[in-house]
């Protein structure tokens, strides 16, 4: 039975610098890094190559010693031109300088009619098996456990997100044997949540194997965690997996064509880059070719990702493994006087307290990186509420983080919320809490204790 | 701005660490940041744009709807004062006499509690919050006009130190500072805060024959006690001196009582500033005036004496009901945090104030005791509410 839901609450963000839906003509990146820190849920990262090796697509450069089948794979070939660590030799980058053409490592194609830990084992051994994602707790999914269900959002709602039927053109056939294969892991359903203000873009119109449900209204109505609360809620020893569209198509590539083919097409926006469009690219591309000589202006932040849940990166940075899209905008670390008393319309803000007439504003915001005031107490009641569409009291849930309350954590509903779905109460908050950080924090607390 | 920006960066080494006043940061950052507003920037990871509303400026909302109620405090406390001696003088006489006894009280309060605020902040070196704005006002416009600026100041130190800061600060206090303050004085000194010669600020002058400075809801229970029509006394109140309490009268505010709460027009356009801004819970201030209404029509039914029979819309316009539920009801820290939890405690402030004003003989005005007691319920209320919650889920697990 597919399911229609309207959601009310919530909030877009119509930000200056969306990506025209044609392909840029920008030189592609040279260099592609694995970055460990973009898992959060891995434990004792080991690095399989040293420097100076050579690989192929989908040979293995990275694993988790705590859950060793599955493989963290080159993403192109060439040589290994750096293994990055930071303080306490904590694992950073693996560096990845590409040959002009790429070449895979061939691991043969996947039949489908094998048992499930047959397809989960091969899956974890090529590359592909880190876009599975578990809930709860939001982490790289384990090949032994057999998930209630698995859901796909096929639409982004997040600021200046990448549009899927653009991004993803061309490849239905890759598509639906993604769905094929992951249908294969479940007793339960795959499901596939659409834009309901939209019809469906070629790529998902004629999908079968799956359960097409569709979601409007405001953002957060895009993730995953909402459209899940909203279908089948995530209870207490319930597992399910999650995997974003660009994930199913590299498994589809997996099953089909046998090999780790991690290229995609990512998004580049922005108020800062002069030219915004569609890039096709590799997972973890060097954005520098993308950025410089790209900018509008000198001082900018760089982010992997969106402005919400993003990652600030260098100029010559590296793209999050999970992200396909770029985000320049201004930074933002200026003083502005009596800033927190001035009345303007061109400030985007969720609320209308005195002088913030940002509701009167026509069109799209610019906006940049300044917090616009400093931390404090939660003070302000009834706000998160607004912007978080589900039977979750987000405040009393924060508050118990706080406290470090287990048995409140778990009964206010930590199991149904990754940092992603928080990140607009992040945004809303006149106290400026980093409570995408919070979240991961209690998550944290009831993994591992 | 560049040289207030230069000022700033000049002192600052003072105040890092090292400096000699090292101590002293947190004033140092607190009016910095007051001029304008910090530089400071998203971290690398999580949000890397942040809504352009801080608490500072939710605070500064409240303080600009008070300000309707606190002009027309002034306004009226000058038009009592020449009420009662007799005297016709115009317009700007009633505002220079009333801005000469209100300034004062307004200026102790926020003197004494910034002061007290700061002197927290040192000792416990945690960053000057913005919630004193509100409680400053506030504390104000709740004195009588005829309060010694001593007791201010005390009181002010009270409801700071132990209403707010013993709980580790803005946003961690249980009772709403601006009522502790109120309360403390109500029980401490009641001479200065209740009776019916407080309300009318007198100064040398004597009052002409025949004057009563009794409040509304005084005169109100007296009917009760005296088996008069309730409405009858109110309209002949004072009425030889044109200061009767008609509807029209007590609705406008020009009726003693202390300084901001007498209009409950003003308070109404402060409700309306506070619900279109989205700052305070229009849930609260819906369920406040309603739950004092249906108490009131419950009154009316039950009646046994005249004030009970007095007509319920009147409940809503005596007193400081209005001033109440708009401004001290809808603190966000000392209510109810949860949306349904709102309704319930919006209306049983209503309800409550009500009870108190008509059946308990020895406080004439019963929001302060209904505010300062659902706040200290406000946290049971949230806890069913929550409760609630969790047994959803609870119960969808096991489904």
């Amino acid at each position: 039975m597919s399911k229609i839901v309207k959601l009310r609450k919530g909030f877009d963000l119509k930000l200056v610098g969306k990506a025209p839906l044609e392909l840029s003509n920008l030189a592609g990146a040279q260099t592609f890094a694995i970055k460990p820190t973009d898992f959060p849920g891995i434990q004792r990262p080991k690095v399989l190559v040293n420097e100076g090796d050579t690989v192929k697509a989908g040979t293995p450069i990275l694993i988790d010693k705590a859950m060793d089948q599955v493989i963290y794979a080159a993403p192109v070939s060439g040589e290994i031109i750096e293994v990055k660590r930071g303080e306490k030799r904590k694992l950073l980058e693996i560096k990845i300088l590409a040959d002009s053409a790429i070449s895979h490592e061939n691991f043969g194609k996947i039949d489908l009619n094998q048992p499930a830990e047959a397809i989960a084992s091969k899956l974890a051994a090529s590359g592909v098996w880190p876009n599975i994602i578990q809930r709860p707790y939001g982490v790289v999914a384990n090949p032994a456990d057999t998930p209630k269900a698995i859901y796909v959002s096929g639409f982004d709602t997040h600021p200046l997100a990448p549009d899927y039927g653009f991004a993803l053109q061309g490849e239905e056939k890759y598509f639906q044997a993604g769905i094929d294969a992951l249908a294969k892991l479940t007793p339960g359903k795959v499901h596939l949540n659409l834009d309901g203000s939209k019809s469906a873009p070629a790529v998902f119109s004629g999908v079968k194997n799956a359960q097409i449900n569709q979601f409007s209204g405001p953002h957060p109505a895009g993730n995953v965690g909402v459209q899940i609360h909203h279908l089948d809620p995530i209870n207490k020893g319930d597992l399910v997996w999650t995997v974003n569209p660009y994930g199913v198509v590299q498994i589809g590539k997996a099953v089909l064509e046998g090999v780790y083919d991690a290229s995609k097409t990512i998004a580049l926006t922005g108020s800062e880059l002069t030219k915004t469009g569609y890039v096709k690219t590799y997972v973890g591309a060097n954005v520098s070719s993308y950025v410089k000589g790209n900018l509008n202006s000198g001082h900018v932040r760089v982010i992997s990702g969106n402005v919400l849940t993003g990652e600030k990166i260098n100029l010559d940075g590296y793209l999050g493994f999970y992200h396909n899209q770029i985000t320049v905008i201004p930074e933002g670390d200026y003083e502005e006087f009596l800033g927190w008393l001035k009345p303007s319309t061109s400030k985007l803000s969720f609320h209308k307290a005195i002088g913030m007439l940002s509701f009167l504003h026509k069109g799209e915001f610019k906006v940049d990186t300044n917090t616009h005031g400093e931390e404090r107490p939660f003070v302000v009641s009834g706000v998160f509420e607004k912007v978080l569409p589900m039977d979750i009291l987000p405040t009393y849930l924060f508050k118990a983080i706080h406290a470090e309350d287990f048995d409140e954590m778990e009964e206010l509903g930590l199991y149904e919320i990754i940092e992603e779905d928080v990140a607009l109460c992040e945004f809303v908050d006149p106290s400026k809490n980093e409570l995408q950080e919070l979240v991961r924090h209690g998550i944290e607390l009831l993994m591992y204790s | 701005m560049k040289a207030l920006q230069n000022l700033f960066d000049s002192i600052k080494p003072n105040f890092e660490k090292g400096g000699k006043w090292e101590k002293f940061y947190t004033l140092y950052e607190g009016h910095r940041t007051i001029v304008f507003a910090p530089d400071l920037t998203t971290k690398a990871k999580g949000a890397q744009i942040k809504d352009a509303t801080d608490l500072k400026r939710v605070m500064i909302t409240v303080v600009i709807a008070m300000i309707p109620a606190l002009l027309f405090g002034i306004l009226n406390i000058g038009h009592q004062h020449f009420l009662a001696t007799g005297e016709e003088v115009g317009f700007m006489d009633k505002a220079l006499f009333g801005a000469m006894s209100v300034l004062p009280i307004l200026i102790v309060s926020y003197a004494v509690g910034l002061l007290t605020e700061f002197t927290f902040c040192v000792i416990r070196n945690h960053p000057i919050s913005e919630g004193y704005l509100v409680s400053g006002m506030l504390i104000a416009l709740v004195m009588p006009p005829y309060i010694p600026l001593w007791q201010v100041a005390l009181a002010t130190i009270f409801a700071v130190v132990i209403g707010k800061e013993v709980f580790g600060g803005t946003g961690m206090n249980i009772l709403n500072v601006a009522m502790t303050a109120r309360a403390f004085l109500y029980f401490a000194y009641p001479a200065q805060i209740s009776g019916d010669q407080v309300w009318t600020y007198l100064g040398e002058k004597t009052a002409v024959d025949g004057f009563s400075g009794a409040t509304a809801l005084a005169v109100a229970y007296n009917a009760g006690v005296e088996g008069t029509p309730a409405v009858e006394a109110l309209n002949t109140h004072n009425s030889a001196f044109g200061g009767d309490f008609s509807f029209m009268n007590m609705f406008l505010g020009w009726i003693p009582g202390s300084i901001g709460e007498t209009s409950t027009l003003m308070a109404l356009v402060g409700a309306v500033i506070l619900i279109a801004t989205g700052v305070a819970s229009w849930k609260i201030i819906v369920g406040g005036f309603s739950g004092a209404f249906a108490m009131g029509l419950l009154m009316n039914a039950l009646a046994v004496n005249e004030y009970m029979a007095m007509p319920a819309h009147y409940h809503l316009v005596m007193g400081g009901l209005a001033f109440g539920v708009v401004f001290m009801a809808t603190d966000p820290v000392s209510a109810a945090q949860t949306e349904a939890g709102k309704w319930i405690y919006g209306i049983l402030i209503g309800v409550l104030t009500v009870i108190i004003r008509v059946t308990n003989p020895a406080y004439p005005e019963g929001i302060m005791l209904a505010v300062l007691f659902m706040n200290v319920m406000a946290p049971l209320i949230d806890y069913y509410v929550v409760k609630a919650n969790k047994t959803r889920r609870l119960q969808r697990a096991t489904v």
